[in-house]
């Protein structure tokens, strides 16, 4: 399936009114689209209301992406804007996970990647971004949990650390360690207990120690990759809860094989098969009136 | 499953014989081999039980604090000998010596194999060159050792006699060649630690705008903390208890002997005696004949080395905390 051509590039202002991209063809046909709330499942009725701005941060035009050879990613248009949660779903294999590495460059260091296409931050190629400072505006959150060997405050501290020559002490990066913790809500529980090893939390609190580590260092985009696909119910309900809350503050990219959860938390949806991406349009479109025949048949979960 | 077109239909199950009942019975030869596991196993535990016991009847007897507090006296009768107080010094010595050197050039080794790596042939020569290491009998090292530092450019190491011959024996000297009976064992366990990291722990640290250099030194060292601990510890049990070195590197004083007037610099480049060395003299085979001291040297030699695995397999089973 084909999708418009991009929008001519902008750089963002935070101030200006919602930005709008034009979607791809089958969702501006429907109708359906653009600013349309999103459907929620009972749970979550009335708990989340629509941010009131949306603005694009990153973009992807015409990104392929092929490992020797093979190609992973075939020419994806895609918006990912701050106050909307979008999903990226697809089969095992469809080049999702790779998409989203590609968002901050961490796919280039894996051996023979090529990549063709540009991936704009705020209307700013990636590519002439310094690597560390885009990934310090584009973070992310991997499919195990994965604090590092020290205390939860060291592990919130390490982004925060050595910006410059001067390490600054503990006592001046406390309040910020506090902030990331309170936003990934995850300080009530961990408060007394800073100094204690990180690995030594219960999975789904080390996975929110990981959105809280990210979060440190203040990101424009956070990119997560099948965030709950190792946790059990309740920690994955409460990181959801999580990522709807930040979706405001933050452009948030969820990879899940889960469609429920694709529901639950997405406001847009990106299905991709083989490679490419079949159909991008708002959640309650994709999962309710879904254009393209392989879309129907994933949703309805005749394969994947 | 469902049958493809192309393919020869199968037999109906009832065309074939039915399969024999499984035998559950042991072959002979599978009992023997457990027979053989169990006694070996007995065996072994036998073995280390009679090791301490006998040390324990031998040597425990004769330990007194005044033999740890004395020096050593050559003397052909056993009451006039003293104690051993140079020789526990000296291993001490050697021991942080040979430690010292060889944790940091075994953790370098280690980072520089799992994490650079390249150009491969250069990698797999320095794995080469550390298996040889490991697997050259120390006595070789020692002689290799002595080639070495009785060169002129080496005298700094060790004493220079009348007419400028290095004598190539010290401290010094024996702990530089005793770090490399103890760097394959820092490399080995290092490296498997590090190895033991996920990558995706790694990509989390690229992922917050770090560079490899920090994500080594923050991360992965932390990270392989107890890797590092249990091959220096396992480092240092091989250096305490080798003889070879001892006996050809660092002289056949019984007493420490200085050399220069430098304090903690003239007891390195001098020479000394260890508890292996000691044993060695004084045993029933040596020339120092006290037995007794003997014995009594290599029971508190033995529990040194015995406290010591006690340690690394607290620091193994402490690490036990990792990701998935």
């Amino acid at each position: 399936m084909e999708v418009n051509p991009p929008p001519p590039l902008r750089r963002i202002v935070v101030d200006e009114e919602p930005t709008t991209v034009a979607a791809p063809t089958g969702t501006a046909r429907n109708g359906t689209g653009i600013g349309a709330p999103a459907r929620r499942g009972p749970e979550w009725a009335g708990a989340r209301a629509r941010p009131a701005r949306v603005v694009e941060r990153l973009r992807t035009e015409e990104l392929s992406i092929a490992y020797s050879r093979k190609l992973a990613v075939k020419k994806v248009s895609l918006p990912v804007r701050q106050g909307e949660v979008l999903a990226l779903i697809g089969p095992s294999g469809c080049g999702k996970t790779t998409l989203l590495r590609t968002l901050n460059r961490l796919v280039e260091l894996t051996p023979g990647v090529t990549r063709s296409g540009r991936v704009t931050l705020d209307g700013i190629d990636v590519d002439e971004i310094d690597v560390t400072t885009l990934r310090r505006k584009v973070g992310m959150v991997f499919q195990q949990p994965n604090p590092f060997p020290m205390s939860i405050f060291d592990n919130i501290a390490y982004g925060i650390r050595e910006r410059g020559r001067k390490r600054p002490g503990r006592r001046e990066i406390a309040p910020y360690v506090a902030q990331a913790l309170e936003r990934a809500g995850l300080y009530e529980e961990v408060k007394d207990n800073l100094r204690g090893p990180a690995l030594g939390l219960s999975g789904g609190q080390q996975q929110r120690l990981c959105i809280a580590r990210s979060l440190a260092v203040n990101p424009e985009v956070l990119l997560l990759d099948e965030p709950c696909s190792a946790l059990d119910p309740i920690s994955t309900a409460a990181i959801e809860e999580q990522i709807i809350q930040l979706r405001s503050e933050l452009a948030i990219v969820i990879v899940t094989h889960n469609l429920q959860q694709a529901q639950r938390v997405a406001d847009r949806v990106a299905f991709m098969y083989l490679g490419d991406l079949v159909e991008y349009g708002a959640a309650e479109q994709v999962f309710g009136a879904p254009e393209a025949q392989r879309t129907r048949e994933y949703v309805a979960g005749s394969f994947g | 499953m469902s049958a493809t077109a192309d393919t020869a239909p199968a037999p109906t199950p009832s065309a074939l014989p039915p399969l024999a009942e499984p035998d559950t019975a042991w072959s002979p030869l599978d009992r023997l081999g457990v027979a053989l596991a169990w006694i070996a196993g007995l065996l072994l535990c036998l073995i280390a039980a009679a090791i301490v016991v006998y040390m324990l009847i031998r040597g425990l007897q004769f330990v007194s604090l005044k033999l740890l507090t004395t020096h050593p006296v050559p003397a052909t009768d056993q009451s006039q000998s003293g104690g051993i107080l140079d020789p526990i010094l000296g291993t001490l010595i050697l021991t942080a010596i040979g430690t010292a050197i060889a944790v940091p050039i075994g953790v370098g080794i280690a980072v520089w194999l799992s994490e650079y790596g390249r150009p491969g042939a250069l990698a797999r020569a320095v794995e080469s060159g550390v298996e040889i290491v490991a697997g050259t009998p120390t006595i070789v090292l020692a002689i290799f050792g002595f080639l070495v530092f009785t060169q002129p450019a080496f005298g700094f190491l060790s004493f220079t006699a009348q007419g400028n011959a290095v004598f190539g024996r010290s401290f010094l000297v024996a702990g530089v060649v005793m770090s490399l009976v103890a760097i394959p064992l820092v490399v080995g366990t290092t490296r498997e630690s590090l190895q033991a990291i996920p990558d995706h722990v790694r990509e989390a640290s690229y992922a917050l705008g770090k560079d490899r250099a920090s994500t080594i030194r923050r991360v992965l060292l932390p990270g392989s903390r107890s890797g590092i601990a249990t091959g220096a510890t396992l480092g240092m049990g091989r250096i305490i208890g080798d003889t070879a070195i001892v006996v050809i590197l660092l002289g056949a004083t019984l007493q420490l002997q200085g050399y220069g007037s430098t304090p903690i610099l003239k007891t390195l480049r001098g020479t000394g005696s260890t508890l292996t060395s000691y044993v060695y003299n004084n045993s029933p085979v040596g020339e120092g004949n006290a037995p007794e001291k003997a014995y009594a040297a290599a029971f508190v030699l033995l529990a040194i080395v015995v406290l010591l695995n006690l340690i690394v397999n607290r620091a193994v089973r402490r690490s036990k905390s990792s990701w998935k």
